[in-house]
């Protein structure tokens, strides 16, 4: 059986990138076949991405060649080490468009990032404190990692957290933004794009509102730099967090981006080797960002394949992975659209919407939708998606997840829509 | 992949028709347990009576959420361990523990754990264990607590007739 609205064989869906069988190719992941003989159909992508050929030959190449500590080994191959780490730096900060170079701050994962901000803010003085009666301002949309330290944050220093809740259609409901955004708020975090409902938000118009009530604004960028260009000077954000295995990088990586006016206010997240300028006994003082937020042996051959990664995403384009993602997701949509008793929570056209698609199916677990999909090959992710709040909003206690990305097909979206039509005769539904 | 060792028919028969659902009075323990990685959740009461002899589970009523194995998995529970003496269902209990951490290795006996043979598929199946064993750990629990509250009660009584012959 094939999804109505299936495109036809050899003409292609507009918007698709150039060479996708190319591309393709260049993930060695994608030839594999599961058990039963089934090809892999990757639908998994906001969880985490595949990762090409290059970045895993730049990682190798690091390890063989070029492996040593950075910034401390004096020696020729700590030279190449600290070169191939600090390189990463430079393509990061090219990537995101940022103004310096220093204002990119490798961290563990986007979580770690988050909470490094969330953190330094609860132990800073001066403008930047928090203290009663301060107020910050998240969604009901946010992953978990972007609601627990805040959460934290204000138990911590007596202040109030406060969020935009949702439209049915899965979108911020901003019709009292004048009454959540005041004098009182110190910070508004918001997601660019959910991980749940796939929602773009409006992030630049938000960030002007925070900004005229002299707040800072940090934005959590995970499912928003895998899938469209992404400008810090132009998001009016002042600190952003992604992950790279979201972005085809490895994991064990993740970037904070800060303003250097806003950033270099922070004091110091953990203490240890290379964020300091000095060490006594008595006291110390730290070195000036990014690597005050350094601390210890970073990770190096992480940051070489990130590097290689953001490389990658920038050689295809961005606007062209956007304008891929954005066909796809319709293709997907259309044909989801096909399957009686589902429903899909948030935004139902491609405009102004992500990759991840959520929905349920009337009679069908979560967890049993995917383990039937998986037995054909299909990889989806069935739970909350660490968004619990955004899925008690929506009345469901968790939903299953396709999400998409710069190698996906309109095939396999119709093996998806295919493989949902088989699940629902297995269970006898529909 | 089997999908059909899986899901059984009898396991999607009490998915379709579980037995014992609601929660009732009386009870002497409420419990709720959830499964952080997928969000399954379940309230579980346990009523058990005591005619002198070991205690005997006389009710277990629940209110669930999840997915196909952790609901039968609740519904085949309550038959098992229903009527049972609380030593009696704890065997039962170790033995479906068993099969299930058995990685598909365990031959499950039918005499003893009757529907709950039908899981053994699901042990070939490691991120599902946890669905089948989420009401089994929220009974044992509730049947702890109860167990626990009245062996205070008896300590307590013991105690107290203790101080009462010293004086």
């Amino acid at each position: 059986m094939t999804a109505p609205g299936a495109v036809a064989a050899g003409q292609a869906l507009p918007g698709l990138l150039d060479g996708l069988d190319l591309i393709r190719a260049d993930f060695p992941i994608l030839t594999r076949t599961l058990a039963d003989g089934f090809p892999l159909v990757y639908l998994d992508s906001a969880n985490t991405s595949q990762k090409p050929q290059v970045v895993i030959d730049a990682m190798v190449d690091h390890l063989e060649r070029h492996n040593s500590n950075v910034a401390r080994a004096m020696h020729q191959l700590g030279a190449e080490s600290s070169a191939a780490f600090e390189a990463a730096r430079d393509k990061v900060a090219a990537f995101l468009n940022a103004q310096s170079r220093d204002e990119v701050v490798f961290t563990k994962n986007a979580s770690e990032a988050l909470n490094l901000v969330a953190n330094t803010l609860a132990w800073a003085r001066g403008p930047l404190e928090i203290g009663e009666g301060d107020e910050v301002v998240i969604t009901e949309m946010e992953h978990h990692s972007n609601i627990v330290p805040w959460q934290l944050l204000t138990e911590r220093k007596g202040a109030t957290l406060r969020w935009f809740g949702l439209t049915d259609e899965g979108r911020l409901d901003l019709s009292n933004i004048d009454e959540l955004i005041t004098e009182r708020t110190k910070v508004v975090a918001l997601t660019w794009v959910s991980n749940m409902l796939g929602t773009v938000n409006p992030v630049a118009e938000i960030a002007r509102r925070a900004h005229e009530v002299g707040a800072i604004v940090v934005v959590d960028a995970s499912q928003a730099a895998p899938q469209m260009p992404v400008d810090v000077v132009a998001s009016g954000a002042d600190f952003l967090a992604f992950t790279g295995h979201k972005v085809l990088g490895p994991t064990g990586i993740g970037v904070l981006w800060g303003r250097r006016e806003i950033f270099a206010q922070l004091p110091p997240f953990l203490g240890g080797g290379e964020m300091i300028a000095t060490v006594t006994m008595e006291r110390s003082t730290y070195a000036d960002i990014p690597h005050r937020f350094e601390a210890g042996t970073p990770p190096i051959v992480e940051a070489v394949g990130l590097g290689a990664a953001v490389d990658y995403l920038s050689a295809l384009g961005m606007e062209n992975v956007q304008r891929h993602e954005e066909a796809i997701t319709g293709y997907a949509l259309e044909g989801l659209a096909t399957v009686k008793g589902l429903t899909v929570m948030g935004p139902t056209t491609a405009h102004q919407r992500g990759g991840a698609i959520s929905f349920e199916i009337e009679g069908v677990h979560p967890h049993d939708v995917s383990q039937v999909l998986d037995s054909r090959g299909i990889a989806v992710r069935a739970g909350h998606h660490c968004a619990k709040p955004a899925h008690k909003r929506f009345g469901v206690q968790s939903s299953t997840r396709a999400s998409s990305y710069l190698y996906t097909t309109p095939a396999e979206i119709d093996a998806l829509v295919d493989g949902l039509e088989y699940t629902k005769k297995y269970f006898r539904v529909g | 992949m089997d999908l059909d060792s899986l899901y059984q028919e009898i396991i999607l028969d009490h998915y379709k028709n579980p037995h014992h659902q609601g929660l009732r009075e009386p009870y002497e323990a409420e419990v709720h347990h959830v499964n952080p990685t997928c969000g399954d959740e379940i309230t579980m009461r346990v009523h058990l009576s005591r005619d002198g002899g070991e205690p005997v589970v006389a009710d277990v009523s629940y209110d669930a959420e999840g997915c196909s194995i952790s609901q039968a998995a609740t519904s085949v529970m309550t038959d098992l361990v229903i009527g049972k003496t609380v030593p009696e269902a704890l065997a039962v209990h170790e033995e479906f523990l068993t099969l299930m951490q058995g990685r598909g290795t365990v031959e499950p006996d039918e005499e003893r754990l009757e529907d709950a043979i039908a899981f053994a598929g699901v042990a070939k199946f490691p991120a599902r264990v946890k669905c089948a064993l989420l009401s089994w750990m929220a009974w044992k629990d509730a049947t702890s607590q109860v167990l626990g509250a009245e062996a205070l009660r008896t300590d307590r009584a013991t105690a107290d007739a203790e101080t009462k012959e010293q004086r």
